[in-house]
């Protein structure tokens, strides 16, 4: 066992995917954190002197500044902020609902489980984001519906793995031993089975990040995610695409740092899936 | 094969029952009436608004008559565009939608199928590591970024082709909407198709083909390609809805007068039984497209039928 844990940390240490990937990342999220206490300037504040002025470096004006006025430094790094808030925590829920499902419907198994995998095999067919789409439009674009409802759509994987990997590890000694010494199954479920899945869990969960960015950013895009004065990134995306022909950097800045985010999303779980679950990805 | 076939379509309609039941209650639990926000209408005017709109009975009834009259394929009259049914707003806007949808998905199969086999039969060269990293950016960037971006590059800045549906004729203004939706599904395809080709390439009934002697070529076209293209065929539903999802977006971008943008539209204008009726209908597409490729999944692969 801790063999394996050994050649994994090893691996996890060589792969030059994984360390890039992740400094990438530690650094969007510094400059998310601290480039709105570090500028001078507010997200909010409108100043119809300095509209749309280009990137420079006077008065620390990096990206330039929005037709408002608006800082589009403070602004791209603020709407970071929310759209990496929104992705954990949209996240958090669907690791919630998808790893309490499948491991209820692997533990339990034969008609239970067959029952539990068609439901979710008939949520999979459906197009979950125009249903998304449609509680934002009937419900006022409520913040906190933005997290249930991404987490929402993306446990159906989750529930899949997770209830994959209870099956075998159901069969193992050290469940047929607590439940040999009288270990309720909801006690063996929670305190014995699911801790195992965590490595798993793991990977997925920095797979599942990176699509919750994009349904965000998505929503935002439509203008149906999180509403002025606050913003995201997909926000920002739209409205550059407003003001795409003579002033492109309103666009180009944050889209980048958008593709730049997802990409080493991406790089990230697609290299600890390879590191820590090299079944699963054979090439 | 019959009966397959038999009990696939019977267990899709669980499914779209459950997606009418679900858009129902939602758009009739959402807070404030379809003409709530307008001015003050006097009372005798809002009840009878109400009662012409048979917003007036109880819900399961509401239910029942929106229920039997999809039967009938009536989707309901328009709460904005007071002339129309939401049928016909639906029909208008299938056509180029459909036109959209159809050119990105043939091309994304063509691109996308060609590099992954490129890919695979090149596997840990130059040329494979290229197409795996472009893949990986083409999945990463969403839609919303690549079709701006390309409208800055060609329509803005090169001014080769028109930045919007209405400031061009023909095929010209197909060009750029078509690759955008497309290119996320081409990344997505040419992964797929490299890493199912090759495993295919190193299972043990290619190694006894070659061992006879077959070349690369006679392999590839009479035994390698159908197994390795069989998880494309599963993808097929998928990428279907992954295509109506970006369409919303590049409908929007270049401003073209489909279903993704009609659907926006209702949504910002609270048509509540025109959202409700694109919602169903984008359902029931999906649906039906998850089980043709089930179904033709069970004829290409036997060994499917019997579960």
């Amino acid at each position: 066992m801790t063999g394996i844990a050994e050649s994994g940390r090893r691996r996890l240490h060589e792969s030059r995917t994984v360390r890039g990937s992740a400094a990438v990342l530690a650094i969007i999220a510094l400059a998310a954190l601290l480039g709105p206490l570090i500028s001078p300037h507010d997200y909010r504040d409108t100043n119809f002197d300095a509209r749309l002025l280009p990137p420079a470096l006077a008065d620390l004006r990096l990206f330039g500044s929005d037709d408002l006025g608006r800082d589009l430094f403070v602004r791209t790094m603020s709407g970071t902020r929310v759209t990496l808030l929104v992705a954990v925590v949209a996240s958090f829920v669907s690791l919630v609902i998808g790893v309490a499902y499948g491991a209820i419907a692997g533990y339990a198994g034969g008609t239970i489980d067959a029952a539990m995998m068609r439901l979710v095999d008939a949520l999979y067919a459906l197009p979950f984001i125009f249903l998304v789409i449609l509680l934002m439009v009937a419900f006022e674009r409520n913040f906190l519906l933005i997290f249930v409802a991404i987490g929402a759509i993306n446990w159906l994987d989750m529930a899949r793995i997770v209830r994959g990997q209870t099956l075998a590890l159901k069969e193992r000694e050290f469940v047929d031993a607590a439940r040999l010494i009288g270990v309720s199954p909801g006690v063996i479920l929670f305190r014995h089975i699911t801790p195992n899945l965590l490595g798993i869990v793991v990977v997925y969960l920095t797979l599942t990040i990176p699509q919750a960015v994009l349904v965000e950013s998505f929503l935002s895009f439509l203008g149906l995610g999180v509403q002025e004065p606050a913003t995201s990134l997909g926000a920002l995306v739209n409205n550059g695409v407003a003001h795409l022909e003579r002033t492109p950097w309103l666009l180009l800045l944050p889209a980048t740092l958008l593709a730049v985010m997802l990409l080493a999303f991406n790089f990230l779980g697609d290299g600890l899936r390879d590191v820590l679950d090299p079944r699963q990805h054979p090439q | 094969m019959l009966r397959f076939a038999l009990l696939r379509t019977l267990s899709a309609i669980p499914t779209l029952l459950l997606v009418i039941v679900v858009a129902f209650i939602m758009v009739h639990a959402a807070p404030g009436g379809p003409f709530a926000d307008e001015r003050v209408l006097p009372p005798g005017t809002a009840s009878n608004l109400a009662a012409a709109y048979h917003l007036d009975e109880s819900l399961p009834h509401q239910f029942w008559r929106y229920l039997s009259g999809l039967a009938r394929g009536d989707l309901g009259p328009s709460y904005h565009y007071r002339d129309y049914t939401v049928a016909e707003l639906i029909g208008n806007a299938v056509p180029v939608s459909l036109l959209l949808g159809a050119l990105s998905m043939v091309l994304a199969l063509l691109i996308g199928g060609a590099a992954g086999i490129a890919a695979a039969l090149r596997r840990n060269t130059w040329f494979d590591r290229g197409i795996t990293a472009i893949a990986m950016t083409g999945i990463s960037i969403p839609v919303f970024v690549v079709a701006p971006l390309f409208v800055l590059i060609f329509a803005v800045w090169l001014q080769w082709l028109p930045a919007s549906w209405s400031g061009g004729v023909g095929v010209q203004r197909l060009v750029l909407p078509v690759i955008a939706l497309a290119l996320p599904q081409v990344a997505y395809i040419a992964r797929l198709v490299r890493g199912s080709l090759i495993e295919v390439l190193s299972s043990d009934f290619i190694r006894t083909a070659r061992a006879q002697g077959l070349s690369t070529s006679s392999i590839l076209r009479y035994h390698a390609l159908k197994p390795a293209l069989m998880p494309l065929v599963s993808y097929l539903g998928p990428a279907a809805a992954a295509v109506l999802t970006g369409a919303v977006v590049v409908e929007s971008i270049f401003g073209i007068p489909g279903l993704g943008q009609l659907f926006l539209q209702s949504g910002l204008n609270r048509d509540y039984t025109l959202v409700l009726g694109i919602v169903i209908f984008y359902a029931v597409l999906v649906i039906l497209l998850n089980l043709l490729v089930d179904l033709a999944y069970g004829v290409l692969d036997p060994r499917i039928r019997g579960r």
